[in-house]
Order: C-alpha cells, then sequence, then structure tokens
C-alpha cells in the first residue's frame, strides 16, 4: 500500500510502485480532470504539480510523488477562484475543453515563479500544452488577465 | 442530406406538447440517470414542465435546454440555449444545458439525422427551438392571464415573468407552470422581431466554460459505471488485416487481466484497470491475415493517382463552355500539379467509449457526433431492440468529424457483450493515429489559360482522390455508385465564383484502399489549397495583384468579394513588408459561409515558415454568438495551419507510418500567429462556423509565401527544404 497526498488528502493505491500518476489518479482516485492524451510527454494534457512544479503525470510514476504534494485541477481551488480560472471564463477561453486542465496547470506553476511574465516566458511555459481546437491566443490573454489581477 | 423527416419531427413536437409532454418523450422520469448519479452526465434534467423535447422549467424558473447535438468545442451548448433565452423570455442566469438523448425529437433539420457534422446545428435549429420557446412563452401568458381574467395580448413576458401591462400585475413563470401544461400551444406563436433579440447576435459567455476550468466537465473517457472493466485492443498493423492466431498466455497472466477476445479486425483485452490491459496488450502476441494493403505504401498511392488521371476520363463534376477551344485561343497556359496528404484528425481526446449491453437491452456512453446512428450501430451489433438503447452523450474531447464513424463504438458493444460487463474501450494515441479515417489524399492536375488582357479564358481542374462517401455513405444508407458523383471529394472546386468562360472540372474517383472520412471543411480542406493557389499563380501570370486580379474575377457584390476587400482592408493590403516577408490572400465559401484570410509570413534563410499574422474576414449570415464565431474561426486557423505546416500521414506496406503527436506534429502556443477575425453583419440565411474559417489559411499562407520568395509551394505540408535560400 502506498500512500500519496493529492489535493491535501491522503490517498491510497496498492498499484505497481512504477505505474504513472496519471492512471491512479483517473481510475483510482476518481480525480478525471486529468487527462490523457498521448502518453508520452508530449502533449501536457495530463498536466498536474508536484510540490509546485508543473510534471507530465503520464509519465510520472507513484514511486517519483511518494512524500510530495501532488496537486489536480481539482485542487487548484476549491471553488474555481483561482485567477487563472476566474480569467480563462472572462476570455470564454474553453472549446472542447480537453485540453485545458493541462493548460491552467502548466499556466498557473509559471505564474507562481514568474508573476508578470511576458510573451517569451508564456511561449516557454506553455509550448508543451497541445490544443487541438486551437484556444491558444485566449490561453495567453486569460494568463495576462490574470496577471494583472495578481494570480499566483 | 435532405430534410425528409423534418415533417416527423413537426408532429412529433406538436403531439408531445399537446400531451402535455414529458410522459409522451419519456423524458421527464423522476431521478437521475445512472450516469447523472455519478458523474453529472445530465441526460435526463428533473423539471417540473417539460411541454416539449428542448425546454424544461422548474418552479424556480430555472430552464434547461435539452440539447441533442454534441458539443465538441463549437459552442452549441450556448449557441442553442440562447435561442430559446430569447425567445421564451428568461434571464441567461436561470439557463442551463443539458445533453439530449438519441430521440427523434432531436433531429437536426438542417441534417436529415440527429447528428451535429455540416456546421450545420444553428442552420438546422434555428426556426425550431425558436418556435418552441415562443409556443411556451405564449403558454404562459395566456396562463397568467386566464388567472387575472384579462386578454392575453394585454400582457408581456419579460425576465422570466409574465406582466399585465396595465395593472403592472405580474407572475413567475415557475407559478404558471401547471396552468400552462393545460393550455394548448399554438401552431403559428409569434415570433419576436429580430430588433428585440436580447442574446442571438451578441457575445453572450459560454454555458460550458465553468465546467471545463475545474475538471468537472465529463467526457467519454471519464465515465465510470458500477463493475465496468477497462479495455484495449491490438489491431492489425496493416490496414484491412485480420486475425489468423492469438497466443494469448502472457497476456491473461498479467495481474488484472479477465478477458482476451478475439474480434476479427483486433484482440481486446479487459482487465480491472486502463494499465492493466495496457500490459496485457504488450504480452499479446498475434499474427496477422494482412491483406491486399501490405502491398501499399504512400509511392504506390501516388502512383496509382498520376495513371489514372493519365488514363482516365473521370466524371465530370462541372462544364461551362469548351477548354479545348479556350486553351486555343489562350495567349500563355499555365499547367501545375497539386497535391495535399492524407491528415489524421489527432482529436485532442483519443477515441473511447464505454457500453453495458444486458440480454435484452444496452445503454452505452460516449461523445458522439450521431446519436442516433449510435443506438442502430449498437443495437444492431449487441442484438437487441433498438428501442432499448440507450444513448448517453458527454462532452466530446474534439469531434473534426472523426466522432461519426461508429469504430470505437462497435469495439466497446463487443467487449461489452464478450464480457457481459460494461466495459470502457480506451484508444491509445498511437491506436488512434494509426487507425483513424483519414483526410483523403488528393493529386490536381491544372490547366488554364490567360487572354493578351490576363483574363482568364479557361480552367481545367482533374482531382484524382477516393470517394469518401463510397465508405461512409453506408452509414446513412447510401450507396456510391461507380458512376456516380461524390461531391465532398471535390466540392470547393466544380462551382468556382470567378467568371471563366471555359471550365471544366473532373473527378477521377481512385480507391486508394486507404479508409477516408469526414476532416473538419471535408472536401474544401483541399479543393481551397489547390484553386486559390493556382488562381495566385493566374494572377502572377497575368502581372496583376491577386488580390485586384480575383476581384476583377467576382461580382462586385458578391459575398466573396466582400469578405476578400474587408480581410484586405482590415491586414493592410499593399502596405510594405520587411524583406524576407510576404502577404498573400485567399477566399472560400463552405457551408454557407464565406472566409477570406489575409495571412503574413516570413521566411528564414533556413526556409523555416512563420506565420506571423493571419486576418480573417467571415460572412456567415445572420450570427448567433459572435464570440463563439470568432473563436470558431480561431481555431479553424490552427488547424488549417497545423496540417498545411506539418501534417502528414504517409503509408508504408500497408502501416500508417505516423504514431503520436512527436511525429505528427500540430502548431504549438510559440508558433502562434496573432488571429484577427472581423464579422459581416448580415441577415442572410445562416451559414456554417465550425468548418468555414478552415479551407482558406493553407492557400493564404502558400500565396504569402510566394510573396516572400518567389517559390511556389504546390506539396503540403510545405516543405522547409525546398524554402531554403541556396
Ligand atoms: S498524456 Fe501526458 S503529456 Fe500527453
Ligand atoms: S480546447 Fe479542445 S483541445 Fe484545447
Amino acid at each position: 500500500m502506498t500512500k500519496i497526498s493529492v489535493n491535501k488528502k491522503v490517498f491510497e493505491t496498492d498499484s505497481d510502485p512504477s505505474t504513472p500518476m496519471l492512471w491512479v489518479l483517473r481510475d483510482e482516485f476518481g480525480l478525471t480532470g486529468t487527462k490523457f492524451g498521448c502518453g508520452i510527454a508530449q502533449c501536457g494534457s495530463c498536466t498536474i504539480h508536484v510540490d509546485g512544479e508543473a510534471r507530465r503525470s503520464c509519465v510520472t510514476p507513484i514511486s517519483a510523488v511518494v512524500g510530495k504534494e501532488v496537486t489536480t485541477i481539482e485542487g487548484l481551488s476549491p471553488d474555481s477562484s483561482h485567477p487563472l480560472q476566474k480569467a480563462w471564463i472572462a476570455e470564454d477561453a474553453p472549446q472542447c475543453g480537453y485540453c485545458q486542465s493541462g493548460q491552467i496547470m502548466a499556466a498557473a506553476a509559471m505564474l507562481k515563479k514568474t508573476p508578470k511574465p511576458t510573451d517569451a516566458d508564456i511561449d516557454q511555459a506553455m509550448n508543451g500544452i497541445i490544443c487541438r481546437c486551437g484556444t491558444y491566443n485566449r490561453v495567453r490573454a486569460a494568463i495576462k488577465l490574470a496577471a494583472m489581477n495578481g494570480g499566483k | 442530406m435532405k430534410t425528409k423527416q423534418e415533417l416527423d419531427r413537426r408532429s412529433f413536437l406538436k403531439a408531445s406538447i399537446v400531451a402535455g409532454g414529458a410522459l409522451v418523450l419519456g423524458l421527464n422520469i423522476p431521478g437521475v440517470s445512472r450516469a447523472e448519479e455519478r458523474f453529472g452526465v445530465t441526460s435526463e434534467p428533473a423539471a417540473d414542465f417539460s411541454p416539449n423535447a428542448f425546454i424544461k422549467i422548474a418552479k424556480d424558473g430555472k430552464v434547461t435546454v435539452v440539447v441533442g447535438q454534441s458539443e465538441m468545442g463549437q459552442g452549441v451548448m450556448t449557441s442553442l440555449p440562447m435561442i430559446v433565452a430569447d425567445e421564451l423570455e428568461v434571464d441567461w442566469a436561470n439557463v442551463s444545458f443539458a445533453h439530449g438523448p438519441a430521440d427523434k425529437a432531436f433531429f437536426n433539420p438542417a441534417m436529415g439525422m440527429q447528428g451535429t457534422g455540416g456546421s450545420s446545428s444553428v442552420k438546422g435549429f434555428f426556426a425550431p427551438l425558436r418556435k418552441a420557446a415562443a409556443q411556451v412563452r405564449e403558454m404562459l401568458i395566456s396562463a397568467a392571464a386566464a388567472s387575472w381574467n384579462v386578454p392575453a395580448d394585454t400582457c408581456i413576458a419579460e425576465n422570466g415573468r409574465v406582466i399585465h401591462t396595465a395593472t403592472k400585475r405580474s407572475a413567475a413563470y415557475g407559478e404558471l407552470l401547471e396552468a400552462a401544461a393545460k393550455i394548448t400551444p399554438a401552431d403559428k406563436p409569434k415570433l419576436k422581431d429580430p430588433k428585440d433579440f436580447k442574446y442571438i447576435g451578441k457575445a453572450v459567455k459560454r454555458l460550458d466554460s465553468p465546467s471545463k476550468v475545474n475538471g468537472s466537465a465529463t467526457f467519454g473517457i471519464d465515465v465510470k459505471v458500477p463493475g465496468m472493466l477497462y479495455a484495449i485492443i491490438l489491431r492489425s498493423p496493416v490496414i484491412g488485416g485480420t486475425v489468423k492466431s492469438i497466443d494469448d498466455t502472457a497476456a491473461k497472466a498479467v495481474k488484472g487481466v479477465t478477458h482476451v477476445v478475439s474480434l476479427g479486425y483486433g484482440v481486446g483485452v479487459i482487465a480491472d484497470s486502463f494499465v492493466a490491459a495496457r500490459k496485457g496488450r504488450s504480452a499479446l502476441k498475434v499474427t496477422w491475415e494482412e491483406g491486399p494493403m501490405a502491398a501499399v505504401s504512400s509511392e504506390t498511392i501516388m502512383k496509382s493517382f498520376v495513371d489514372a488521371e493519365a488514363s482516365k476520363k473521370g466524371l465530370e463534376a462541372k462544364k461551362i463552355g469548351d477548354v479545348a477551344a479556350g486553351r486555343s485561343k489562350a495567349a500563355k497556359v499555365l499547367d501545375a500539379v497539386y497535391y495535399a496528404p492524407f491528415l489524421a484528425h489527432a482529436t485532442m481526446e483519443p477515441m473511447n467509449f464505454t457500453a453495458d449491453v444486458r440480454s435484452d437491452s444496452a445503454e452505452v456512453w460516449g461523445g458522439v457526433q450521431a446519436q442516433m446512428l449510435v443506438q442502430g450501430t449498437v443495437a444492431k451489433t449487441a442484438g437487441v431492440p433498438v428501442e432499448k438503447v440507450k444513448v448517453n452523450t458527454t462532452m466530446l474531447g474534439g469531434g473534426f468529424g472523426r466522432r461519426f464513424e461508429m469504430d470505437y463504438v462497435i469495439d466497446a458493444t463487443l467487449l461489452s457483450k464478450a464480457a457481459g460487463k460494461p466495459v470502457k474501450v480506451v484508444w491509445t494515441r498511437e491506436d488512434d493515429m494509426q487507425n483513424d479515417v483519414y483526410r483523403p489524399a488528393v493529386y490536381n492536375k491544372l490547366s488554364a489559360g490567360i487572354d493578351a488582357a490576363g483574363k482568364p479564358v479557361f480552367w481545367h481542374h482533374r482531382l484524382a482522390t477516393d470517394a469518401i462517401m463510397a465508405r461512409a455513405g453506408k452509414a446513412f444508407g447510401f450507396n456510391l455508385k461507380d458512376d456516380q458523383l461524390d461531391s465532398s471529394s471535390f466540392e470547393g472546386a466544380h462551382e468556382l465564383e470567378y467568371k471563366i468562360p471555359n471550365f471544366q472540372c473532373d473527378w477521377i474517383r481512385v480507391d486508394t484502399g486507404i479508409p477516408v472520412g469526414f476532416w473538419r471543411s471535408v472536401g474544401s480542406s483541399h479543393t481551397a489549397f489547390s484553386v486559390e493557389c493556382f488562381m495566385d499563380e493566374l494572377a502572377a501570370l497575368a502581372g496583376k495583384d491577386p488580390l485586384e486580379y480575383r476581384l476583377s474575377l467576382l461580382e462586385e457584390n458578391s459575398r466573396h468579394a466582400g469578405v476578400l476587400r474587408l480581410a484586405a482592408e482590415k491586414a493592410g493590403w499593399g502596405k510594405k513588408l520587411p524583406p524576407g516577408s510576404g502577404r498573400g490572400i485567399a477566399v472560400a465559401e463552405s457551408f454557407g459561409s464565406y472566409v477570406a484570410q489575409v495571412a503574413e509570413v516570413s521566411v528564414g534563410s533556413d526556409g523555416k515558415v512563420k506565420v506571423d499574422r493571419v486576418v480573417c474576414a467571415a460572412d456567415c449570415g445572420q450570427i448567433v454568438n459572435p464570440d463563439t464565431v470568432a473563436a470558431q474561426m480561431e481555431g479553424s486557423v490552427v488547424y488549417g495551419l497545423s496540417a498545411a505546416l506539418y501534417g502528414e500521414i504517409t503509408i508504408k506496406n500497408g502501416r500508417v507510418v505516423q504514431t503520436n503527436f512527436n511525429n505528427y506534429k500540430p502548431l504549438r502556443m510559440n508558433e502562434m500567429p496573432k488571429v484577427e477575425v472581423h464579422l459581416v453583419t448580415s441577415s442572410a440565411p445562416h451559414g456554417g462556423v465550425g468548418e468555414p474559417g478552415t479551407p482558406p489559411i493553407a492557400p493564404a499562407v502558400v500565396n504569402a509565401i510566394f510573396a516572400a520568395t518567389g517559390k511556389r509551394v504546390r506539396s503540403l505540408p510545405i516543405r522547409t527544404d525546398e524554402l531554403k535560400k541556396s
């Protein structure tokens, strides 16, 4: 039995320690906000925070998060009140929405380190997150809006 | 597709209202469905008043609009509720949406089936929803008027209340439900004057955004039903191959694996988790009957196009005048070959589906674009009566035409039937990339000539390509005959708006054996490229400005000309750009909308193309939500740019070469151009919105590359090495 702290709650799993966190979160813990897009660290749909750093959960085994704090989109704020979430709604950024958990989690990790990101900062932090619906410009605008509102 | 079901739908709507609705429709079953219980897939919202299939009003005045269309990002869960909210006179804050079941009440009149495609949702539902909402508004007004003993026409509806104008007496809708339910709806309710629209035409906030920023939106892949197992399928590496023999000893030894099931076209591995199923699949040994496609590669396909074009006349899609006579009169003639490759849809959410097949019924969950086809397919596959199949539509993590297919639906149905339990099938990205129905590859031979003044005297376009409808049409009960035209193969190439006296478009059908399907904007996704780039070549041949040349061949007040002028003006057409940069323009009509785009690109000495800015002008007729339209144009540009810059599916020995996003590259954030969208205000009939932004982007970029470098790109994707400065 491995104990993992996700969104400040302790979960248990008896899956093999090599199992990617993505599937543990989704299928065992019922946290389906984190999405599967490629499985090979290419698309970023599965982005979570491990001790505040953006990580791709499809290639992050259970063993790598033991003793650390995992945050998923469900735990970013209790009531969608994170400045990024508000900005995302203000800009109506999502289309199909499938990539958006990953977009928001990547942006949140960036804003923590870089509260006033430049376009280049945004390119750098966000180019790992694919959006097939093409919402990039609204995602960029939403990040800037959140940064303006002092979002972390 | 024609609307022969429309009558059906109309009488159904009427009957259901007369009967008080809910029970007749079977929509208002108290309590919640299993899916809702588990995951908030609200397919059957509780309501106190369900006057018709679309509208539910609760005692607290909250209105739920039941949408039978699928939300794949295009905003249909907002645009259709807006139509209802406006005509029903309710406050937007009190409106929510729910997914409708597979039901003929949700037939899309613009498609003749319950389906989301062809950019047709608003086109199909604008009138029916307005009528349905207006009927309900009048029922509520009549109920209030009767209770006050005043004539109905002295009352108005506003913000969820009926008001008696003279006395200012008012009642909330929630108080009127019981009385309203007893009123017979008018056959011809009075519709609002469009100048009084509160929501239609305004940038109203999307209803689905909140659930898409906190992880709560439910996609097919998120569905979990009690007792459910997970499955992955090992498919033939060769297109069309079948199972010859299976050694499942090692697979069955993997912890968690419960079943290994041969499906003929593949082998399903079922387990108690996705991870176990995936491990089981890696341990599975299957030998394949590869079949004839093993001899097919991209090179042999290209040869079959070239040979077919050279040796076959093909079918005439359109003929005006005489192209041979035109050719003989031409002062200058141009011949060119344009090629567009196979493309994958690569929706962000890979294909997946959940089925629970029982002995005499079935319930299924997933993101689909055609609910009633799914219902029929599941019934046939599971061997249960069609009315015993319940279809729960989730959010779609992208559609683009891919989720019209039934392959992933059949997977889950067969496996649930075999296991006797609910089964969720998940395709990996590799499965998804290699088992798509692809945008057809197209070989185009184009010839045209101009007279001494530069005017075109003939245009001859020959397209060698697959027939999408030969396979896809079967799902709609349509059998394409050998001598029959399939316009999805050449639409956008045969009816040009440009005035050309001698014109011919021929389609040479080539059955490549590669499964092909509907890909965002279908035929126009490639015909805009060949037509608009070749038109640019003609302009250059005539020594004319590409914009002026196009305008000179269009009716002054045509919608094509209108969007061209608008895009050009907003882009600053003609203004100087730095060396190495260029501007290109293209226009295309598809699905009743007219879109012109100007692209600004810079090309490095290494040949790398950077698209800096895209200006898009769109005339989509009457618009419901300009912000969703803008979002669709932005998204279409990205989808088309990804394809133009990188998209290509190639075949080797019958196998798809590309596997994942590392070798089928989509555009990323750091490559994004500025995109500016300008919409034409119009009261013309609704055009489509989800697709028409895609066709013009590839030709606009390619034409801009010519402006920047003098080099013509005639084959997609754009190849950097060909643009390198030597
Ligand atoms: S699923 Fe993890 S990066 Fe794509
Ligand atoms: S919103 Fe659909 S993939 Fe990003």
